[in-house]
């Protein structure tokens, strides 16, 4: 390696395997793109990966957690950092009670 | 072909700029070309490799070529087409039990107000009796079980959980008995650890422990007016005076017999005291060998909830503890902020996590009962019942709380660069804020991520001024009483 000194024992052995193995060795990472309704549309799945609906884009209590959360939608859902940071106080669990989630006004 | 940076953080220490990937959990320098070549690969477009090349001055396209090829190989950079990893499948095979969790009372002898076993935030159904003590029967069964689960492991943990733990002695006695004869038949060494609010601890309790060679971490939460605020006897009257001596009485002894160093555990709650203070205390005036703060868990309504302000003190107090950590690694001499300490470690081995922790993975509960749980923290949660010591481990529950567990699934975290140590955190936690163990915990990320930040800083400035330093986490740390369970009691 040239460019990036290996620091800790993970880098050290990543580095080692290139050397070992040319081209061998590949890092498995998991996807990075952020998922979300605005950036994947995912035409109507009904379970995810460990069959319930959790990770899904598509169903509506999953949107109003992925808008809230990760994606930062203020248009259309209240935005929980400053104005509204208890609007979804009445709902402990989306998939179960996300009928519970409040309306504001602001 | 596009490449793009995956998600990693840059930051600086000491003038040189590092990056931590989160897909590999590697920790590297960069130079100024590897610099250049990771900014440029960080832009929405990416690079097209290996056309970008082509309008690279010539004199420095050998250079960027190599720096690009290196920063694939950390998992730095990637290209678009890289087969997204979800999450793997588990191996078919049950995995091999390292740890042993037993909750041999779910008494307790104190009522500290934030408990989350007793408190508004226990999970268990208070309409139905329990037996208050496991029996030695039952715990046998829960032993034989680790040494037939735990495959080629050659070292087992047991650790004794409560309630107050040590109100049911007789079976933590019989236990240890149980696990060292098994042990000697088996060829596996067991070592013991327990949590414990230290009010019953006598003499000859602590020449077991002692004897025993058991890890111990007393629940205290500072200073005699910190401790008494939510650590009191069912009469509201403070603990602090009935286990200083007794402590006192246990650090002695570990110390000029052989023990195994002895740690503090603070939880804290809204109007902590200043954490340097604590930490003063605890380890300089009572004598802890390392001291470990965790937030309490709570619903956020609860009144000791630790409000965002809170939070933000916590991080400044976090920050002054580290610093002291570093100035003492930097003189290569062990500081007791344990928090730190195993932050440090995970960041040296550059671990990745798939789940957040050994819940049960290498690890599950056992109730007083001899139900199986995930850990400690689910015991008596009907909901998360994995199987009784007398049948088995549920296997198939028990892949489905991983597979719901398993960091792929939590989309957030997928952005996230302080994933490959956090992967969501505990799913205790998760369970009392969403209702649902396999959520990441959303509302601890901003504070994940500083703390994340601040522990690469430190790791980084450790390298830079004493790198031998770092050698003490190349095997298990030493510093921490593993494994580091909090006590309800
Ligand atoms: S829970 Fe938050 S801090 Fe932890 S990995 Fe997920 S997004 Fe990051
Ligand atoms: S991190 Fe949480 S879920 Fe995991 S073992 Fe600890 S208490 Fe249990």
């Amino acid at each position: 390696m040239n460019h990036l000194r290996p620091i800790n024992r993970k880098a050290a052995a990543l580095a080692q395997a290139r050397l070992d193995q040319p081209g061998a060795a590949r890092v498995l990472m998991l996807v990075d793109t952020p998922y979300g309704c605005s950036t994947v549309f995912a035409p109507g799945w009904e379970v995810d990966s460990s069959g319930g609906t959790y990770g899904l884009c598509q169903p509506i209590e999953r949107d109003l957690y992925d808008c809230y959360h990760s994606c930062y939608w203020p248009a259309q859902v209240p935005d929980s950092l400053t104005n509204f940071p208890s609007w979804t106080k009445t709902c402990g669990s989306p998939v179960q009670d996300w009928s519970q989630v409040d309306l504001v006004f602001p | 072909m596009i490449y793009r940076a995956a998600i990693h953080r840059t930051f600086e220490a000491g003038g040189q700029t590092f990056a931590y990937s989160a897909a590999s959990g590697a920790v590297v320098a960069l130079d100024e070309t590897s610099q250049t070549v990771l900014k440029r690969c960080a832009t929405p477009d990416g690079v097209d490799h290996p056309r970008w090349l082509d309008w690279a001055p010539e004199e420095a396209r050998h250079t960027q070529r190599e720096a690009f090829e290196e920063l694939v190989g950390m998992g730095l950079v990637r290209s678009e087409f890289e087969p997204a990893l979800t999450a793997d499948p588990l191996p078919e095979s049950a995995f091999p039990l390292q740890t042993l969790v037993l909750n041999v009372t779910n008494k307790c002898n104190l009522s500290c107000s934030y408990c989350y076993e007793f408190g508004q935030d226990r999970l268990s159904d208070s309409t139905r009796a329990r037996a208050p003590r496991m029996s030695d029967e039952t715990a046998r069964a829960s032993l034989d079980m680790l040494f037939e689960r735990s495959g080629r492991s050659r070292d087992l943990t047991v650790t004794f959980f409560g309630g107050e733990t040590l109100l049911n002695l007789d079976t933590i006695r019989a236990s240890v008995d149980y696990s060292e004869r098994r042990g000697r038949e088996t060829g596996k060494r067991v070592s013991f650890a327990l949590t414990t609010n230290a009010t019953l601890l006598d003499e000859a309790t602590i020449a077991f422990l002692v004897e025993h060679r058991f890890g111990v971490n007393i629940s205290i939460d500072g200073a005699q007016s910190d401790h008494d605020r939510h650590r009191t006897f069912k009469s509201g009257k403070g603990s602090y005076a009935v286990v200083l001596p007794r402590i006192r009485a246990l650090l002695a002894a570990m110390r000029g017999r052989g023990g195994r160093p002895v740690g503090a555990r603070v939880t804290l709650t809204r109007g902590m005291a200043d954490l340097a203070e604590t930490y003063r205390h605890l380890h300089d005036e009572v004598g802890f060998e390392s001291v470990g703060f965790a937030p309490v868990t709570s619903s956020s309504e609860r009144e000791f909830a630790l409000p965002a302000e809170e939070m933000d003190r916590l991080l400044r107090g976090f920050t002054a503890l580290a610093e002291e950590y570093v100035a003492a690694a930097i003189e290569d001499r062990q500081h007791g902020f344990s928090n730190l300490h195993d932050l440090l470690g995970e960041l040296h081995r550059g671990v990745s996590k798939a789940h957040p922790c050994g819940a049960a993975l290498g690890l599950v509960g056992v109730s007083t009962e001899g139900q199986i749980s995930p850990c400690h923290r689910f015991v008596e949660s009907d909901a998360h019942v994995m199987g009784d010591v007398k049948t088995g481990i549920d296997e198939k529950l028990r892949a489905e709380f991983l597979r719901a567990g398993h960091v792929a699934q939590k989309i957030p975290c997928h952005s996230c660069f302080a994933r490959p140590h956090c992967a969501g955190g505990c799913y205790h936690e998760a369970h009392v804020r969403y209702g649902d163990a396999g959520s990441p915990n959303l509302h601890a990320c901003d504070w994940i991520r500083a703390w994340t930040a601040l522990g690469l800083e430190c790791y980084a400035r450790i390298w830079l001024a004493n790198p031998g330093y770092l050698d003490r986490f190349e095997e298990r740390p030493k510093l921490a009483v593993r494994p580091s369970l909090e006590t309800p009691a």
